[in-house]
């Protein structure tokens, strides 16, 4: 999978858990950058993304993420 | 939307109901349910955000929409024992105190004596005490107070559940305390946490990540279990359980079918593993009786071969266990529906069970709001019918136990009360008379008026004019009879009038009608039956009928059907029958009528 497709993906489990219509990721958006993305909706998210991709993040893999693309870039190293 | 309603019943799927909860909670908060309102608080000792979300869709999907208060993380000791106004506005139906093992801060230590264990114990006991009073006071509410689940480790090993000095041990001396302190308070419920944790699985439960992370009890994805489980309880509370079960019988009560295998051929008892399976889902549902949770039958079967096999000597259900039994040919949802009516139960509130999925589909379809467990295999009935928890039991009062015995009386009043305005007897007491003749000149405005005005019972509906009505009574082709019917209440007047055209050895039903206020007396029997004698007076071999469907009335659409008629022709949604009378044989015998032979 390419980061791209990863992206859209993301894209699509955002949206959903979000319950946004309307949402663009990029590798540089964070939390504060998207609506209704909190601390709360992040373990929906991180809950979401490990079972869709069936991976499972350590603590300190989800500690240290600070936007989408190193978001992206840990999915790919695990799916890897 | 469906298949994340879905995820309300077993077999839950976490992260769907995790991740669309948004979506899901929309979509029940429009639809049109009538709900009850309610103001829960909980209080949690760990985080309670997703788990009061997803307690919410539950509670929703039970036709409770809850306001919730949640306390800060972990300040449920100080919400309930401080001043608190913002709890006091909220005022509170309901206090949830989710605590968990995480909330122990003083276990016993190795060295600690047993008096100072059993000091420790009664400290935290006490602690909780004081807050279920506290409650009880501040606000007159129900509380519901998790008990504590097992710790993942075991420092002793084996031992930590005997010894006094073992965290186990301790934990299962609290618990007991606080049962002890249910069992004789009122509006004071457990919600076993320790069972929930269990059936989850301890490994799986205490995930330390999401304790670290978030300060979750548990694993993220066993809060929608930790969540249904508290929505039991509260929907119980307010009367949202099911009532009862309609049950189906082959390959759901036993294995195989009693009609084509043969009563001594069904499976069940103690002799093979499918067998078994039966025996216990039967001893299951047996149990479940004694807690007032009705049975009803609803099987298609020959209703012999039905209470042959309940009687089969292994069969732990017998035939005076239920209380309706449906056992026939009819859809399965019209089933459904009259057990309902007979119980005087919406249908909603009685779980279907049946291993057939194509059944289910037609319930499901059929019947708003159904309960319809997907079961799937023997082995696995008693897991997917318990977990939804359809029978919680939040107080078990006199009344329930004997609930059984009195629907059961109120079927039997039902069944007499129907047999007495549907069978004969009660036909027979009404001592009627009619009188079945060819038209004559008193009644020809009254058959005429009858032609105009009769919708629902009218074959035809075609309309005539008095002077039509006196011209076609003189025909010689013609056979016209009009009905009159009198009862032990009063006369009833022409309440009918067949007229039929001859074309050699047939006989054309241009008209077949009846007052409405007559139906279901077997008054057009008794006109079909003086039709046929006059008809075959004229050595008429057949009847051709007619229905014309006209919007309003299609309750007669298969009266000639009823009759014995065959269909000939069917175009649209009008029809055609024959019926040969060579060896007809008359079809009422309760009405007395009088006619001219």
């Amino acid at each position: 999978m390419t980061k791209d497709e990863l992206l859209k993906e993301l894209n699509e489990i955002f949206k959903n858990v979000l319950d946004l219509d309307d949402l663009t990721l990029q590798d540089s958006t964070t939390a504060d950058d998207v609506e209704g993305w909190d601390s709360l909706s992040h373990i929906t998210l991180i809950a979401t993304i490990e079972r869709k991709f069936g991976i499972k993040f350590n603590m300190k893999e989800i500690v240290e993420l600070h936007n989408v693309g190193e978001l992206a870039d840990v999915i790919l190293s695990k799916l890897a | 939307m469906n298949e994340y309603i879905k995820q309300l019943e077993y077999p839950t799927e976490p992260i769907i109901l995790l991740s669309k909860k948004l979506k899901i909670k929309k979509f029940l908060k429009e639809n049109n349910k009538k709900k009850i309102k309610k103001n829960i608080a909980v209080l949690g000792g760990s985080t309670t955000h997703d788990i009061v979300e997803i307690l919410d869709l539950f509670l929703l999907y039970n036709g409770i929409e809850a306001n919730f208060y949640e306390c800060e993380y972990n300040r449920y000791y100080e919400d309930i024992m401080f001043n608190n106004e913002a709890l006091k506005d909220f005022k509170p139906d309901i206090i949830w105190i989710h605590t968990s093992f995480r909330n122990l801060k003083n276990l016993p230590q190795i060295n600690d004596s047993k008096e100072i264990v059993e000091c420790k114990a009664e400290n935290e006991y006490k602690k909780y005490l004081s807050m279920w009073e506290k409650c009880r006071r501040d606000y007159q509410c129900t509380i519901i107070q998790n008990n504590f689940e097992q710790s993942f480790y075991r420092l002793m090993g084996n031992k930590d559940v005997s010894d006094f000095h073992g965290a186990l041990n301790f934990i299962s001396e609290l618990n007991l305390k606080f049962y002890e302190y249910a069992q004789k308070t009122n509006n004071f419920y457990i919600n076993d946490l320790n069972y929930i944790a269990s059936y989850y699985g301890l490994q799986e439960w205490h995930d330390l990540s999401s304790w670290y992370l978030y300060k979750y009890c548990c694993k993220i994805d066993a809060i929608p279990y930790l969540s249904h489980n508290v929505s039991r309880i509260i929907k119980s509370i307010y009367g949202k359980n099911k009532k009862g079960f309609v049950l189906d019988l082959d390959n759901t009560l036993w294995g195989g079918i009693i009609g084509d295998d043969g009563v001594e051929n069904i499976q069940i008892g103690s002799e093979t593993a499918n067998a078994q399976a039966y025996l216990e889902f039967q001893s299951y549902l047996k149990n479940l009786s004694y807690l007032g949770v009705i049975l009803n039958i609803n099987s298609k079967n020959e209703e012999s071969n039905a209470i042959k096999g309940l009687n089969h000597p292994e069969c732990l259900l017998k035939p005076s266990d239920f209380i309706v039994i449906k056992a026939n040919w009819n859809p399965k949802s019209q089933n459904m529906i009259e057990i309902a009516n007979e119980l005087s139960l919406s249908p909603d509130s009685l779980v279907f069970a049946d291993d057939n999925p194509a059944e289910r589909e037609i319930v499901k379809t059929q019947i708003n709001d159904a309960c319809v467990p997907e079961i799937s295999q023997a082995e696995n009935y008693i897991k997917e019918i318990d977990r939804n928890g359809y029978f919680e039991i939040t107080t078990l009062s006199n009344d329930d136990l004997s609930k059984n015995k009195m629907y059961k009386a109120n079927a039997e009043r039902f069944k007499l009360e129907q047999s007495f305005s549907n069978y004969d007897d009660y036909l027979r007491s009404l001592n009627m008379k009619a009188i079945i003749k060819p038209f004559e000149a008193i009644y020809m405005q009254r058959i005429a008026q009858l032609t105009n005005k009769s919708n629902q019972f009218n074959l035809t509906t075609k309309r005539y004019s008095q002077s039509e009505i006196e011209q076609i009574s003189s025909d010689s082709n013609s056979i016209c009879l009009y009905g009159k019917l009198e009862d032990k209440f009063g006369d009833n007047g022409v309440v009918s009038v067949v007229i039929g055209r001859q074309d050699n050895d047939k006989l054309h039903i241009e008209l077949f009608l009846m007052s409405c206020r007559v139906l279901k007396r077997g008054m057009e029997y008794a006109m079909l039956d003086e039709l046929v004698y006059q008809a075959k007076k004229r050595n008429i071999n057949t009847l051709i009928g007619y229905y014309f469907k006209s919007g309003k009335n299609s309750m007669v659409k298969n009266l000639y059907k009823d009759f014995g008629f065959t269909l000939k022709e069917i175009n649209n949604e009008d029809s055609v029958w024959e019926l040969n009378i060579k060896d007809y044989v008359n079809k009422q015998e309760i009405i007395e009528v009088e006619s001219i032979k």
